[in-house]
């Protein structure tokens, strides 16, 4: 299987920990993960904000690369990412769409692109439990998470393929599988604020404030997300959400990717540890990775 | 022959797109017309006047009338040209309303093909040949399935009218859903108080034969001499020896099986009676959960009943009856709301129907009628009730109005804050349908004298907070704002849809029933009563959602049905059924394998084996006509030669 990878525009900047996890975990499964070459940004809110065609053109573009390097597949850790290539190849299906889309491009893109997925699905699809408990070497037993996937990883349902839309549970059953024990998270396709962290601090704080507490009330040693906007709101604005919810939050906020490598035992210098605001320092300690520990 | 044609109008809904004055000269020209008219309204008293007039007057042995769908007029014109002194089999239609001018705007083209539909119904009107039905004995006696109030109130009904009743009931007890409710509305009067003398009569009515615990498992035969298999499932107790005094029940030592009749808000014993007034009052084994059953080790019910009732080894049993008419009242079912994943999708102790709300008012129910929280018996101080779960929402499948959930949430706010004068109820609803009598003044006064706080929205997510309490997402789309409420208890008004294996007993009784399995009445508005099976009539919510009302009113209009079918001594058959030629007929058999109603029989004519018709059974469908490899099977009044005859009127003009 060729996987060819779009890492997507955080992976090189705020989300450079998702990405080296995700290079470290999947090289760990054997997965060889090829960067299409020359790859541009897929548009992110701004692009379908203002035009479904322009987004979709932008995708195409990184689509057709990748059916150019004869991919099976393309994966990418973001959501934002993800739910861009998905319905850009969604929409392509109409004749219209696609001979607009493909006026905006230099040549017509490929008649057919291979699928885009997460690397969460790669890993979940192509990995059972066992092969995973085979790999893990420094069990997260006696570690609690909940399994944060954000609003866009299963939305929309017909495009996303994620199970049921309000309650995905593909990240609960990998790191299930690395010893955790995940507790049921209702909130775990709320919307964390999103981009309002900028024109609308309150907002965004609110929303990631109401999320923080329940994992707190709920005991959770870490929250594991998938989504670099979602890590950075709880994670970068913590204090900001602790303020508007006049409380006290002291909460690590992993990618799920960390957790995992964390599991397999790969060194913590290449899951990123290091690039998160919240110290994770106790929850490493709980794992017998603390300082003196293992890193 | 002499053939009088007439061309409806039917005002403008034909007149508008048909020119019918032309139609009515091309057809004076037609082989065998003698004579043609275009009056406006054909149904109409001066315009069926007119048909017989011109029978008499111009001598016609037949009629053809062009207008509307023969569904509706087929019988009135029949009767007209009946009256004037014809067979009412010398009548033929053609359909130049729906066929024709409701669906095209081309006048012209219009013109044609109801003048070409007219041609087809002249040309086989004169291959047509009297026919005369046979009149049969009908057995008086109805089979009722479903004993909830419509049930009930069609039982008391039929029986007062003096026709004796088989009620048929799949529970324990009749009652149905209206037995769980506590209060109903507009009144807030005691829902058992009114529907308990009511199944008190029915066991005591001498001319019911009630059959609880049991289902219809076949039915053959027609209007009038339907037969009808019923299975009573074994209760595992002798019911002719049990007197409902519930020794058992106390002493079962299963105590941990689901109690259905409370909604599964609670635990029962594996032996039961559903509830106090339980009609009737019998106990019945729930065969999953019995140690006896089970393992064999146990017998503590049989050890401690007083008449001995008790009977392990009791088996299902199957008994028949012979009714000459049915009424389906089967009722509703919760639309299965874990599907809603959003509201916890049935994991949340206190995310609770409204059903099994009913249950935790109710005196007799699990709490005593003490609104205690499932999850750990608090007294809830918040409550939120979320209105069309399961209704109006096309994202399910469910784009239909439940039609009561907005009377019975009001009733159910109104009722909390008598429980809990401390409580605050809050229902997030899409609109408030109080269309009823006393509805609207009901739900005012919910909002205005009990406080209730009508949010318009719906709610997006109920989860728990992790300190005991639910929070409940929603939109105000009154204030175009989010909202957020802090909830000890979220009561979801779900929606309803057929009662299970409504479109199996359908299939049973050969009616039709919509894409979510409700019964299909014979017409929306004129026939709501009556189905398309001769015999069979409806009542309740098995033909759509209404509350008690309506299902009491429909109950009556049922029975009132079968006492006009049963005022009859003897009923006719409709002669345009299946005939065999003998001369033809090989033997084969395939046309008694490939007959829907059994209507074909073997009979030996001068020691030669030949198929045959029962006249009273057939229903003219055809089927054994399409199958016979001999062509030895015609169907009265539409004959292979008057099928070709339309068709070469058709394909040569």
């Amino acid at each position: 299987m060729k996987i060819a990878y779009y890492p997507g525009c955080s992976q090189e900047g705020s989300a450079l920990d998702y990405g080296k996890s995700t290079g470290a975990v999947c090289a760990a499964f054997g997965f060889h993960l090829e960067e299409i070459p020359n790859w541009t940004c897929c548009g992110s809110t701004p692009a379908h904000a203002l035009d479904t065609e322009l987004s979709a053109a932008l995708c195409a573009r990184n689509l057709d690369l990748a059916t150019r390097e004869k991919a099976d597949v393309v994966v990418t850790p973001c959501p934002s990412c993800l739910n861009n290539l998905r319905l850009a190849s969604h929409r392509m299906e109409n004749p219209s769409f696609r001979a607009n889309v493909n006026a905006l491009l230099d040549e017509p893109a490929a008649e057919k692109f291979p699928e885009a997925t997460s690397i969460m699905q790669l890993l979940g699809r192509h990995l059972d439990t066992e092969t995973i408990k085979a790999r893990v070497k420094k069990t997260l037993n006696g570690i609690k998470l909940a399994a944060y996937y954000g609003c866009l990883m299963s939305r929309p349902a017909n495009v996303m393929d994620f199970g049921d839309p309000e309650n995905p549970t593909l990240m609960e059953s990998l790191l299930a599988a690395c010893g955790a024990e995940m507790v049921d998270f209702p909130l775990k396709t709320a919307c964390c604020g999103a981009a309002s962290g900028i024109p609308e601090r309150k907002l965004t704080a609110y929303n990631s404030g109401r999320i923080l507490e329940l994992a707190t009330t709920l005991g959770v040693d870490a929250i594991a997300v998938a989504c670099p906007l979602c890590q950075m709101n709880l994670d970068l604005r913590q204090k900001q959400a602790a303020k508007a919810e006049d409380a006290f939050f002291d909460m690590p906020i992993l990618y799920f990717t960390q957790l995992m490598g964390l599991a397999m035992d790969i060194n913590p210098e290449y899951l990123g540890l290091e690039q998160l605001c919240v110290s994770p320092e106790m929850l490493l300690r709980k794992l017998g990775m603390g300082k003196g520990g293992a890193a | 022959m002499r053939i009088g044609v007439f061309i409806c109008h039917c005002g403008s809904n034909i007149g508008g797109t048909v020119d019918c004055a032309k139609v009515a000269e091309t057809a004076s020209h037609y082989p065998d017309v003698a004579y043609v008219d275009d009056p406006m309204y054909t149904c109409a008293e001066p315009g069926q006047a007119a048909i017989e007039e011109a029978i008499k007057k111009e001598r016609l042995d037949g009629v053809v009338v062009a207008s509307c769908t023969p569904r509706m007029h087929e019988p009135t014109f029949r009767k007209t040209v009946e009256r004037a002194g014809l067979n009412p089999y010398m009548f033929e239609m053609a359909n130049i309303r729906e066929h024709v001018s409701w669906i095209g705007k081309d006048k012209e083209a219009n013109t044609n093909k109801a003048a070409e539909l007219v041609l087809m119904a002249v040309e086989k009107l004169r291959h047509n040949r009297p026919l005369v039905p046979k009149s049969f004995d009908i057995t008086k006696k109805v089979l009722i399935i479903g004993g909830g109030v419509a049930g009930i109130q069609a039982a008391l009904d039929c029986a007062e009218g003096g026709v004796p009743v088989i009620l048929v009931e799949r529970e324990a007890t009749i009652g149905g859903k209206m037995a769980k409710l506590d209060k109903t509305f507009p009144t807030v009067d005691c829902s058992a108080c009114i529907l308990g003398p009511k199944m008190v009569d029915v066991a005591q009515h001498p001319l019911i034969t009630l059959y609880a615990y049991s289902e219809v498992e076949d039915i053959s035969g027609y209007v009038g001499n339907f037969n009808v298999k019923i299975r009573k499932k074994t209760p595992y107790v002798d019911w002719s020896k049990c007197t409902g005094c519930g020794a058992c029940t106390e002493k079962c030592p299963s105590k941990n099986t689901p109690d259905s009749f409370n909604e599964l808000m609670g635990k029962t014993t594996a032996i039961t009676i559903a509830f106090p007034q339980a009609i009737p009052k019998k106990a019945v084994i729930n065969a999953p959960y019995c140690r006896k059953l089970q393992s064999g080790k146990c017998g503590v019910c049989a050890k401690i009943c007083p008449t001995g009732a008790i009977n392990y080894t009791m088996e299902d049993e199957i008994i028949s009856e012979d009714v000459g008419s049915i009424i389906a009242a089967t009722g509703y079912d919760l639309v299965d709301w874990s599907v809603y994943e959003e509201y916890g999708g049935g994991k949340y102790p206190d995310v609770i129907t409204a059903l099994a709300y009913e249950r935790l008012l109710n005196a007799s129910g699990p709490t005593g009628g003490h609104i205690k929280r499932p999850s750990d018996g608090k007294e809830p101080k918040n409550i939120v009730f979320i209105q069309c779960v399961g209704s109006r929402d096309r994202s399910i499948g469910r784009p239909y109005c439940s039609a009561f959930c907005c009377m019975y949430t009001a009733k159910q706010a109104v009722l909390t804050k008598d429980h809990l004068p401390d409580s605050q109820s809050h229902i997030f609803y899409m609109d408030i349908r109080a269309a009823g009598k006393l509805y609207d003044e009901f739900t005012r006064r919910a909002m205005e004298e009990y406080g209730t706080n009508y949010i318009r929205g719906r709610v997006s997510a109920v989860y728990p907070d992790g300190n005991g309490q639910y929070v409940v997402m929603g939109a105000d789309t009154l204030l175009g704002e989010p909202i957020e409420i802090k909830a000890d208890l979220v009561v979801l008004s779900v929606g309803i849809e057929a009662s299970a294996g409504a479109p199996a007993l359908a299939e049973k009784l050969r009616i039709s029933y919509d894409s979510y399995g409700f019964f299909m009445e014979s017409h929306v508005k004129l026939k709501p009563v009556e189905t398309n099976t001769a015999g069979v009539f409806l009542a309740g919510c098995c033909q759509g959602p209404k509350d008690i009302p309506a299902s009491v009113a429909q109950g009556s209009a049922a029975a009132a049905k079968v006492l006009d079918l049963f005022s009859h001594e003897k009923l006719q058959s409709n002669p345009q059924i299946a005939n065999v030629d003998i001369l033809r007929c090989v033997d084969c058999k395939k046309c008694i394998m490939c007959c829907p109603f059994g209507a074909i029989e073997e009979v030996s004519v001068r020691g030669v084996n030949k198929a045959q018709v029962i006249e009273t059974v057939c229903q003219g469908c055809g089927i054994c006509v399409a199958t016979c490899p001999q062509g030895a099977i015609q169907l009265s009044h539409s004959t292979d030669n008057q099928i070709l005859a339309e068709v070469n009127a058709l394909c040569q003009s």
